[in-house]
């Protein structure tokens, strides 16, 4: 113990030196999406600028802070002031904001988005004011963009491990009792009690135990545990010590999406420093307790997320769900007891250990505590990864935090292909396990899309039936037929060839393969359709009677024109088209031959946005079939 | 047995579950999982070639044809979805003459679809090679492709 006592109050002395920092201090904002941003040739003009102004600082890459739609963010924090945040830099607006405080001495007043200083700063608002961030409450992601993912110091140094040290002080049976109080749920989607699982596990007899953190996060358009790891890797590597010493485990694996390389290079990296630290191997800080944690990759494919599946494919089988009990609590990974926890219940063990269980049952409400990480996309104005306590409404999410959406709201989609539709009447449903569940949807692992007028929702349902029929194992019938069948007209009904029985069909199929398929896959598989189907009826309705696709989304249904009125002929939409499907001199009005045209959305881009008369095209309902 | 089929054999032990280790490092060196390489990993293992082509044709990550030098991802996301990554991946195969999953003739391009990438906030995303390309539009992405030899 006294060795860590020890890097632990180095690390406290180099993070003080850090925030007084005599020198000044560059972050740059360079999770995955921080660099598709641009974050890294960002990084390296700011080099450049110091180079050649002959200043010195230092350049920190820091995780991702949450708006996502603000990247890339560059932070400059000057000695003796606040960390000033910049938004949306690009490498004009970076010279710009560089030489005001390296050459003129202060922030750029017009460009600053924030700062996250306590008190005033000149004039520039506080960071955690935005109106995106002031609703929030972050916990898991505390750190998340504040400090440096690559140094364990930097952990250490905001009470990192501590959370463990005190489970390492008492017995495993009371670190149990600790996460009971706290009533930690699973966060990977289910909300199964977290101490109850691992009870079961820790009674389970078994020279060893395995503890697998679940980091394949398969959900198309849920990036929380990508965005956690990349930034905050320690917070979930304690969080998986914790929950091993509390199960009895002495072997930790990572089981992460092969799509997510930086994470990875991270958890790596982290995982080195935990060695050289004394924080994995063989009876850690002087205690009993011995563990060691593995990285395996996962290779792409969604049931990989259910339990039984993600232990196949570790032990280098076909990822197939198999029928429970056993739960693998009992007989998991090789035949042994394993628990399975996700990347974000491990993330919130040390926060929960560290300050007590009273603490966290401050936040969010009755059987529901604590807080969630979602991400916040699709068609609003600030998209980004976002923490809330549990209880708070969809309207608070969607319009406080996300600032709503720039056409009429339509729905949100909760809980990724394997949740529920909801519609406009449930803005004000709290979020919640019990809540979601009783509108038909869930809550998922916490992807949150929203959708607006432009989005079509029988197209939707076929998006997320595409995905589900794909990435079905194949077991089951329920499954493998089933949802092939509901593909299969909604098909149909998207190229305005359905009947009115086929809103019956989908119906029963749909209620069927929830009975009775094996695993979570295919129990929650129709959940888009059937939510669709109870609460945007008419649009289904619209598409079989009368053809008609009102968000001009579905190709058989809708065509382009050419407003000869509007037209200036200026063959810009001529250049783009890829099968000559418009002609026309330059200066005069252009035609459009719908037999040729595919429908690609070439002329549509062009007009509207490098075009001169803007909206010369539009989409609208083919005539022929209505 | 080639030299470096030997070589990425050798760094794994030969029980089962280091099967898609090894398949994924196959991969990462050869660019996909051919036929003499199936084989290799047959003996090496002592499980049949099935057991092996019928793991790897389970998981998305594994292909077995040779890739294009250059590998574009459409992000099929739904959140890409719901901002046009269909309609992306449409004019893309139509531009290129192929379908998903399958490479030009000249070798240049081969494209797939991807789950997510999760840089859902700057959707739709098109990932080329290692690089990742947000917001993109049909006309930029035409634009794109003309930097890629």
């Amino acid at each position: 113990m006294n060795k860590l006592a020890k890097k632990i109050d180095t690390a406290k002395g180099k993070w003080e030196k850090l925030k007084e920092n005599r020198e000044p201090i560059v972050y740059i904002g360079a999770a995955s999406c921080g660099r598709a941003a641009g974050a890294l040739e960002l990084k390296e003009a700011v080099k450049a600028f110091l180079d050649e102004n002959k200043k010195s600082a230092r350049v920190i890459e820091v995780g991702c802070i949450g708006p996502c739609y603000l990247e890339p963010l560059v932070d400059i924090k000057m000695p003796g002031e606040p960390r000033v945040s910049y938004n949306n830099v690009n490498a004009k607006t970076l010279q710009m904001i560089l030489k005001s405080h390296f050459v003129n001495g202060e922030p750029h007043k017009k460009l600053a988005l924030g700062h996250f200083g306590t008190e005033d700063f000149d004039g520039i608002p506080r960071f955690w004011d935005l109106p995106m961030l002031k609703p929030q409450v972050r916990i898991v992601l505390r750190n998340c963009g504040l400090v440096d993912p690559e140094e364990i110091d930097q952990y250490l140094a905001v009470d990192g491990y501590q959370g463990f040290m005190k489970a390492l002080k008492s017995t495993p049976e009371d670190v149990i009792a600790t996460v009971r109080q706290a009533g930690l749920r699973g966060r990977g989607g289910a909300g199964f009690p977290t101490f109850r699982k691992w009870t079961v596990c820790r009674e389970s007899p078994g020279e060893q135990k395995y503890l697998i953190c679940n980091a394949d996060e398969g959900d198309p358009g849920a990036f929380m545990n990508r965005s956690l790891i990349e930034s905050d890797p320690h917070a979930v590597l304690e969080g998986m010590l914790i929950a091993g010493y509390a199960i009895g485990a002495s072997k930790g694996i990572v089981y992460i999406r092969a799509e997510y390389p930086l994470a990875i290079e991270r958890l790596k990296r982290a995982i080195g420093q935990m060695r050289e630290y004394g924080l994995l191997g063989k009876n850690i800080l002087g205690s009993d307790f011995s563990f060691d944690i593995k990285i395996k990759e996962g290779a792409g494919a969604f049931v990989c997320g259910e339990e039984t599946a993600l232990i196949g494919s570790i032990e280098g089988k076909r990822g197939m769900p198999r029928s429970r009990p056993p739960f693998p609590a009992i007989a998991g990974l090789f035949g042994s007891p394993t628990i399975i926890n996700n990347v974000e219940t491990l993330g919130t063990l040390p926060n929960i250990l560290r300050n007590g269980p009273d603490w966290y049952t401050r936040f969010g409400k009755e059987g529901n505590r604590g807080t969630k990480t979602f991400s916040l996309v699709g068609k609003i104005r600030r998209p980004g990864l976002i923490e809330v306590q549990l209880g708070t409404t969809l309207r608070e999410i969607i319009f406080d935090i996300g600032g709503g959406v720039q056409k009429p709201f339509k729905a949100i989609q909760t809980g990724g292909p394997s949740g529920g539709c909801l519609s406009e009447e449930f803005l004000d449903l709290t979020v919640d396990y019990e809540s979601l569940a009783s509108a038909g949807s869930i809550m998922g692992s916490g992807g949150l899309i929203v959708m607006d007028d432009d989005t079509c929702i029988v197209d939707l349902a076929k998006y997320f039936l595409d995905f589900t029929q794909k990435e079905s194992c194949g077991k089951c019938v329920p499954c493998r037929v089933g949802t092939k069948h509901i593909l299969e007209i909604l098909q149909k009904i998207t190229n305005g060839d359905g009947t009115p029985d086929d809103l019956l069909a989908l119906r029963t199929l749909g209620d069927t393969i929830k009975k009775g398929a094996l695993c979570g896959l295919g129990q929650t598989a129709p959940n888009p359709v059937l939510t669709t189907l109870r609460y945007f009826r008419n649009e289904y309705l619209e598409h079989i009677k009368d053809h008609r696709c009102r968000a001009t989304v579905c190709k058989p249904l809708i065509e382009y024109r050419v407003i000869k009125e509007k037209c200036t002929g200026c063959q810009s939409c001529v250049r783009v088209c890829p099968t000559g499907a418009i002609t026309g001199p330059r200066s005069e009005p252009h035609n459009l031959d719908p037999s040729k045209c595919i429908k690609c959305r070439s002329c549509y881009e062009v007009c509207r946005y490098e075009a001169i008369a803007g909206d010369a095209i539009v989409i609208r309902t083919a005539e022929s079939r209505s | 047995m080639p030299e470096q089929i030997r070589r990425i054999l050798g760094k794994h032990g030969r029980s089962p579950d280091e099967l898609i280790p090894i398949l994924q490092d196959i991969q990462a060196a050869f660019g996909y999982i051919g036929e003499e390489q199936v084989k290799a990993i047959s003996r090496y293992l002592r499980i049949s070639e099935n057991q092996v082509y019928g793991v790897s044709s389970f998981y998305a990550q594994f292909r077995f044809t040779e890739p294009g030098r250059h590998g574009i991802k459409v992000c099929l996301g739904t959140a890409c979805h719901v901002r046009g990554g269909g309609t992306l991946l449409d004019s893309l195969e139509h531009g290129l003459g192929i379908h998903c999953g399958e490479t030009t003739g000249d070798k240049r391009f081969d494209v797939d679809r991807v789950a997510c990438l999760g840089c859902c906030a700057l959707s739709p995303v098109v990932q080329i090679d290692r690089d990742i390309y947000s917001r993109m539009t049909v006309n930029k992405l035409t634009e794109l492709l003309k930097n890629y030899e």
